[in-house]
């Protein structure tokens, strides 16, 4: 017999009482009726608790925030995807020429992923009550590797996809793409639970939060 | 509904690998006991957790509706669980995915090795893993030539120093920062040799150490959190970003996963990420979660397996009184507030799984008579604080009780030779069973006085109840027990000779 019946059948005789399948009571909170504001101050409470950077820009004010955010920065990777006029005001100093873009057909290596200082990507969805972010590798966020590798992870979030609390985040998601959901730098309290952030994800993570 | 078995009931088929005790948990505890610096930083880091986690937990107002559906959401998971494995199966294969099952540990890692060879390669990069560690697949793969690193800051300063863990959160709790510092400093290669003994150093350090590991390596091996039937999709929780590493750049992943890890739906992971991280580290949220289904075209591993692993959970599952040990979602939780865990460490236990669920998982996977796992559902006092905290509600002393019960049935049963315990309770029934006994018994109090000493104080009971003097000295017993101090303090002088109320007992020795 084959590992899988062998072990089918264990399962099957170990279940021969037949035991009742329980309705799942989903009596927990499965919406909730925040403002965008109240949204966007959870969240950047939040990611702050987390040591993550927090900006909150008007939709207008955003290329200066990159800018600004780029200006001690070498070069920055972008999916192909972001908006490239997110990046007019950081283009009016270098022209463009620190930026380098993943795209079909012209995959960053990891090696070069390896050698930039910072990554720029949008996301998919975030959830105010728990400070997490969720790329789901759409064309604004990229392959899970770009977000990885370099050193720094400028993310940009927009007011519409702030959701309260994380039933209503998964909701809009499908669980068939990849997904990374991100709370705060990478860390560990491995050594004397003292905690530390930044090991072998980004070491810094910068959330710029868009109204409107 | 799961289809109704037909075939004939096989018996239970119990799991092998790092699951036993080798030596019964007192002797064991005993000597972690005697490790000072373990005991105070295991205290401070339960402590340290057990507060943050009630923090977290206090926060939220559906806390109890969350694990009331958590406990559901498993029972049904358990009583589902080949039309649910047979789901998981359908998507994830149609997804580019490859499963294996093993049968039990020898098996999964000889499928693990032979992944391995199969891309030519001679090391792997490893991302924390209970399931791997319960099969032995490091010391496995050595003895077949290729070198596992293990990439958990945690499990790389055990690895590196050839240790164990100490507990399943933060395997190297038992060990001090100038430790750390110079198990780096012995075992890294290029280590800066002014490494100073600051966490943010070390971590640094291990950053380093690995970062070329990972962006080179061509096979990652991971656990799996968690495996959603529904759309066939993994997903592992992590913290250091090691996980994502493992899980994105090399171009074969292979996960090791039993089979009671499963989910029903992409909605119930709402639940369980919700209880989990609180839980589990005490944050709102851990920093990474990653989920994959099967192969994503152009991003991440193309090479996609998962290994199925039964070693023992069909056996677990087949008891029906034990069988929601198998709802564990590894939070470490009931550990952190297990006053027996808390002085003893995870090492006591031998097993992989340490703690309230260990004392009752480990016996169930191996079947209670394995080596001295017997002695296992006895570390505990019956408090209850690990049934208050486990998110998904698992009733653990319930099933310590029934698991003693187990033991003593499969002893019996067995016709061992007695053992101590059953030869002292057959004396104690002796002696209480006639007040002449028990005077026989009590004359021999004046030996134990012997044994004493002058400083009236024992020391070494010989047998079983040495355990009980391991760890404390026992005041002498008196010279007279209470029933021959109430016959002379009672000894009237002119009573008539045969005194009422004190039965023929006791009076041997009275003049
Ligand atoms: S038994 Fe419960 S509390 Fe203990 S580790 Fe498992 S899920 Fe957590």
């Amino acid at each position: 017999m084959n590992a899988r019946t062998e072990i089918l059948d264990r399962i099957r005789s170990a279940l021969r009482d037949a035991p009742a399948v329980p309705d799942v009571p989903r009596d927990y909170r499965r919406s909730s009726a925040l403002g965008e504001e109240e949204l966007i101050e959870l969240l950047t409470d939040r990611l702050l608790d987390y040591k993550a950077n927090v900006f909150v820009e008007e939709a207008a004010t955003v290329p200066q925030r990159l800018a600004a955010l780029l200006e001690s920065t070498g070069r920055y990777a972008v999916p192909h995807g972001l908006d490239q006029a997110l990046f007019a005001e950081a283009d009016a100093h270098d022209a463009g020429s620190r930026r380098v873009t993943d795209a079909p057909g012209h995959r960053l290596s990891v090696e070069e992923l390896d050698g930039v200082d910072a990554v720029v990507t949008g996301s998919a969805v975030a959830v105010a009550e728990t400070g997490t972010i969720i790329l789901d590798a759409g064309p604004d966020q990229g392959r899970r590797v770009i977000s990885l590798v370099p050193d720094r992870h400028i993310c940009i979030v927009r007011a519409g996809e702030i959701t309260a609390i994380l039933p209503e985040a998964l909701r809009r998601l499908d669980a068939t793409r990849p997904q990374t959901w991100i709370s705060g730098p990478s860390a560990t309290s491995d050594i004397e639970l003292e905690r530390v952030e930044g090991v072998h994800g980004p070491r810094t993570l910068d959330v710029v939060i868009v109204r409107g | 509904m799961s289809g109704t078995f037909l075939g004939m009931p096989s018996l239970p088929v119990f799991g092998i690998g790092n699951l036993h005790e080798h030596e019964p948990f007192p002797k064991a505890a005993h000597r972690e006991l005697g490790n000072t610096q373990l005991r105070a930083n295991l205290g401070h880091a339960t402590r340290t957790i057990r507060d943050k986690r009630l923090a977290v937990v206090s926060e939220l107002p559906d806390w109890e509706e969350l694990r009331e559906a958590g406990r559901a959401i498993k029972e049904s998971v358990m009583a589902r669980l080949p039309e649910l494995l047979e789901q998981f199966e359908a998507n994830f294969t149609a997804r580019g995915g490859i499963i294996h099952w093993a049968r039990d540990a020898g098996e999964a890692n000889r499928i693990v090795a032979a992944l391995i060879r199969d891309q030519g390669a001679d090391e792997v990069v490893k991302v924390k893993s209970m399931a791997t560690q319960e099969i032995g697949l490091n010391e496995y793969l050595e003895e077949q030539g290729i070198a596992a690193f293990e990439t958990d800051l945690a499990e790389l300063i055990v690895q590196l120093d050839h240790d164990k863990p100490s507990h399943i959160l933060v395997p190297a709790i038992h060990k001090n920062r100038s430790q750390v510092r110079d198990i780096f400093l012995r075992e890294m290669e290029g280590v800066d040799p002014e490494l100073t003994d600051e966490p943010a150093r070390l971590a640094a350090a291990a950053r380093a150490h690995l970062r070329r590991k990972f962006l080179s390596a061509k096979v990652a091996v991971s656990g799996a959190n968690f495996a959603l039937a529904d759309s066939g999709t993994l997903a592992v929780v992590e913290s250091e970003g090691n996980g994502r590493m493992c899980l994105t750049l090399p171009e074969t992943l292979i996960t090791v996963m039993g089979v009671e890890k499963l989910l029903p739906a992409w909605e119930d992971l709402e639940v369980f990420m919700q209880l989990l991280p609180r839980s589990s580290t005490g944050e709102r949220m851990n920093p990474y979660t990653s989920l994959w289904t099967g192969v994503t075209p152009d991003d991440g591993p193309q090479n996609v397996h998962l290994v199925l692993l039964d070693n023992g959970r069909s056996a677990a599952l087949a008891d029906e009184m034990g069988r929601s040990a198998l709802h564990c979602i590894r939070c470490s939780a009931c550990m952190n507030v297990c006053p027996v865990y808390e002085r003893t460490g995870g090492h006591a236990y031998g097993s992989t799984y340490p703690g309230p669920i260990g004392a009752i998982l480990s016996p169930l996977l191996t079947g209670i008579t394995a080596e001295e796992n017997s002695s296992l559902p006895y570390a505990s006092s019956l408090c209850g604080a690990c049934y208050d905290a486990c998110p998904v509600k698992i009733n653990i002393p319930d099933i310590l009780v029934h698991l003693r019960g187990e033991d003593v049935d499969s002893k019996r049963g067995k016709k061992r030779l007695p053992s101590q315990m059953d030869l002292g309770m057959k004396a104690a029934s002796w002696a209480l069973s006639s007040g002449k006994n028990l005077g026989l018994v009590e004359k021999a109090l004046p030996l134990g006085r012997l044994a004493a000493g002058p400083d009236r104080k024992i020391t070494k009971l010989p047998g079983i109840a040495g355990g009980w003097t391991q760890s404390r000295d026992i005041p002498a017993p008196p010279g007279l027990s209470f029933r021959q101090w109430w016959d002379k303090e009672h000894q009237a002088p002119a009573a008539p000779p045969a005194a009422t109320g004190t039965g023929d007992a006791g009076t041997e020795e009275n003049p």
